[in-house]
């Protein structure tokens, strides 16, 4: 039987639909983004098996535990300082912040009344384990210095746990970047020398809209430092993280994940611009610029997860890379088999 | 013990490195594709014995294969591949020079890939590294299991294996994936598929006398004139440090559905947690600095 063709006179020789050829040898359905990069995949199935992880809950668990780690670390600070309305701002943030990330990671989980089995060994090969093991020793502290800040009771107590959530802070900021980048999604693990970086960059933007948000002017000065620095920062490693990654990086310009991903940039940078110009004078002004901030950070958080699902559904990010690194990308390399 | 002495298990056996003392030789899967028929017996003998769920009465349309990839419901997989090419055709009642096997030469326009795709059981298996439970375990045959009364459905596993193999079952909330039989292979039995599969593309045994099995076989194969044949997964130093379940593939890897040249991720974790380190501590000192200087 011959072969269709496509001929300047029409379709020579057509099959009928139930006789089409099946399982293109080109994978996807979308014309090639890289010209030069064909690959084969098995009818444009993706190679590895879609994250579970469900929005809001995960994102929100980065988002969250990222506010809480920085605002425990500036809480601390701002004690120290001598700013109390500031201090007494990013407590609350810290200890809200790491509620809601915790109820995120439970919600997700397909059995939750089995949570507290995450702590039943240490495992520093699992990020979530590392991770649920830092949240134990975290979240007591950042909620102690909630309380006491509150209720006023205890307040040297409260004032020990606002220093030692502000020590363990940090590591719930920057645990996550490795939890996302500890996988075979491409447009997660080919970002993992900088994801930590992008995470606690994130982290301290939200921290800073936090208390941009509740502290008044006269205290929000080190906020709106930390926004700018926070906003660089991202900024820095999220461009530096996408040229490192080559094709994988498609993901965090495209669709949905594109969209967060430019959303965030755009709330961060206006957040940032806001609360330098106006932030020390008009408490609306900064106030508008926390949120500004606060929304850009969860969006930043919200664009590198839907880049990672849209990455691991598409064959081409997983063959594509791989094939490159053996140096056979685009080969032709099914010919026939020799004669004899 | 450092992180990557931890993750580190390459050229070692993984039951030993698991802290296993005394323990069996290293069991595993062969998969010669060559002389796979599509039959599916596999993934009925595998849900059969296993009590594996229905995972969709579905006509994808797009081959043979309605079952479509390995899931929580789906331990054993087979992968059906139209292809217009020539893969060299028999002539009946001819004298084929000695040699066994097809002959190349032949006019047959089209051929079939079927492959029956299961869990590689890897040397350094990136589902197991990163399961915070400890849920999943490596046996004393060296395959990897996941213990369904530990695993709280975290889902980590998932997007770690490189090879798209366990997932989270709907409903239940847990990770699930093939086990290798373990209970069958705990009284000496050989696992449900391997059993089943009636051309003996399935081979189950000791991995060591696999892998000389299987270069037997590709030699022969090539010796016969299919210079497409290759094996997959049987090089202990590529980047799972090699499957415990490997195959005898005629095309390309990703034609099947599997990844060229995968990597378990957690290679790179020590790096990775460096990073995180560095990270947390000029978030620390970033923080910091923003309160120092002049009060307004």
């Amino acid at each position: 039987m011959t072969p269709p063709e496509v001929t300047r006179q029409g379709v020579a020789n057509p099959r009928p639909g139930r006789q089409a050829p099946t399982g293109g040898r080109r994978g996807g359905a979308e014309a090639a983004m890289v010209p030069e990069a064909t690959f084969d995949s098995y009818y444009g199935k993706p190679v590895i098996n879609q994250p579970v992880w469900e929005s809001p809950d995960i994102p929100g668990y980065f988002y969250f535990g990222g506010l809480a780690g920085a605002s425990s670390v500036m809480a601390a600070a701002a004690e120290a300082s001598r700013r109390p309305r500031l201090a007494r701002a990013s407590k609350l943030a810290a200890a809200g912040g790491l509620g809601l990330s915790l109820l995120g990671l439970i919600h997700d989980l397909g059995r939750p009344e089995r949570f507290l089995n995450m702590l039943r060994v240490f495992k520093p090969t699992s990020p979530m384990s590392v991770g649920s093991w830092l949240l134990s020793i975290y979240g007591p502290l950042a909620v102690a210095a909630a309380g006491s800040e509150v209720t006023g009771w205890f307040p040297r107590a409260g004032t020990a746990a606002a220093f030692g959530a502000a020590l363990v802070g940090p590591a719930v900021a920057s645990y996550t970047g490795v939890l996302v980048a500890d996988t075979a999604v491409p447009a997660w693990h080919e970002g993992h020398r900088e994801m930590p970086y992008v995470f606690v960059s994130s982290a301290a933007v939200a921290a800073a809209g936090a208390g941009l948000l509740s502290a008044p002017v006269a205290e929000n000065a080190p906020a709106r430092r930390m926004a700018a620095i926070g906003v660089a920062g991202e900024l820095a490693g999220s461009a530096l993280m996408e040229r490192r990654m080559g094709l994988v990086a498609e993901p965090y310009r495209r669709g949905k994940a594109g969209a967060l991903v430019r959303a965030g940039q755009g709330l961060a940078v206006v957040g940032a611009a806001g609360a330098a110009l106006a932030g020390r004078r008009s408490r609306l002004a900064a106030a508008l610029s926390g949120l500004a901030l606060m929304v850009g950070s969860a969006c930043t958080k919200w664009g590198i997860f839907e880049a990672g699902l849209a990455s691991a559904r598409d064959p081409r990010y997983t063959v594509v890379p791989q094939r490159q690194r053996a140096g056979t990308v685009g080969e032709h390399r099914t010919g026939q088999p020799p004669p004899g | 013990m450092t992180l990557t002495e931890l993750l580190r298990t390459a050229g070692g056996d993984p039951a030993t490195n698991a802290g296993y003392r005394d323990h069996p030789p290293r069991m595993g899967f062969f998969t010669d594709t060559s002389v796979c028929i599509g039959c599916k017996a596999c993934e009925v003998a595998c849900k059969e014995w296993n009590h594996v769920p229905e995972d969709g009465l579905e006509l994808t349309g797009m081959s043979y294969d309605n079952t479509q990839g390995l899931g929580a419901d789906t331990w054993r997989h087979v992968a059906f591949i139209e292809q217009r090419k020539q893969l060299g055709s028999q002539e009946p009642g001819v004298f084929h020079d000695g040699r066994n096997g097809s002959t190349a030469g032949g006019s047959s326009q089209l051929r079939w890939l079927m492959a029956s795709d299961v869990c590689k059981h890897c040397t350094e298996a990136a589902c197991l590294d990163v399961c915070p439970t400890g849920s999943l375990f490596r046996t004393e045959f060296g395959t990897v299991v996941v213990q369904e009364d530990i695993c709280n459905g975290c889902g980590y596993c998932i997007p770690a294996c490189p090879y798209g193999v366990i997932d989270q079952r709907k409903g239940d909330g847990r990770a699930w994936k093939c086990t290798l039989c373990y209970d069958r292979l705990s009284v000496g039995m050989e696992p449900a598929c391997a059993q089943a599969c009636p051309t003996d593309s399935i081979q189950f045994g000791v991995l060591d006398e696999l892998r000389q099995r299987a270069a037997a076989r590709v030699g022969q194969l090539r010796d016969a004139g299919v210079a497409d044949a290759r094996l997959y997964g049987h090089d202990p130093d590529d980047g799972v440090g090699g499957d415990g379940a490997f195959f005898l593939l005629l095309d390309e890897p990703e034609v099947y559905g599997l990844p060229p040249d995968p990597v378990v991720t957690t290679r790179d974790l020590p790096a990775m947690w460096r990073h995180a380190a560095i990270a947390a501590a000029s978030l620390a000192a970033g923080v910091a600095a923003t309160f120092l200087g002049r009060r307004p």
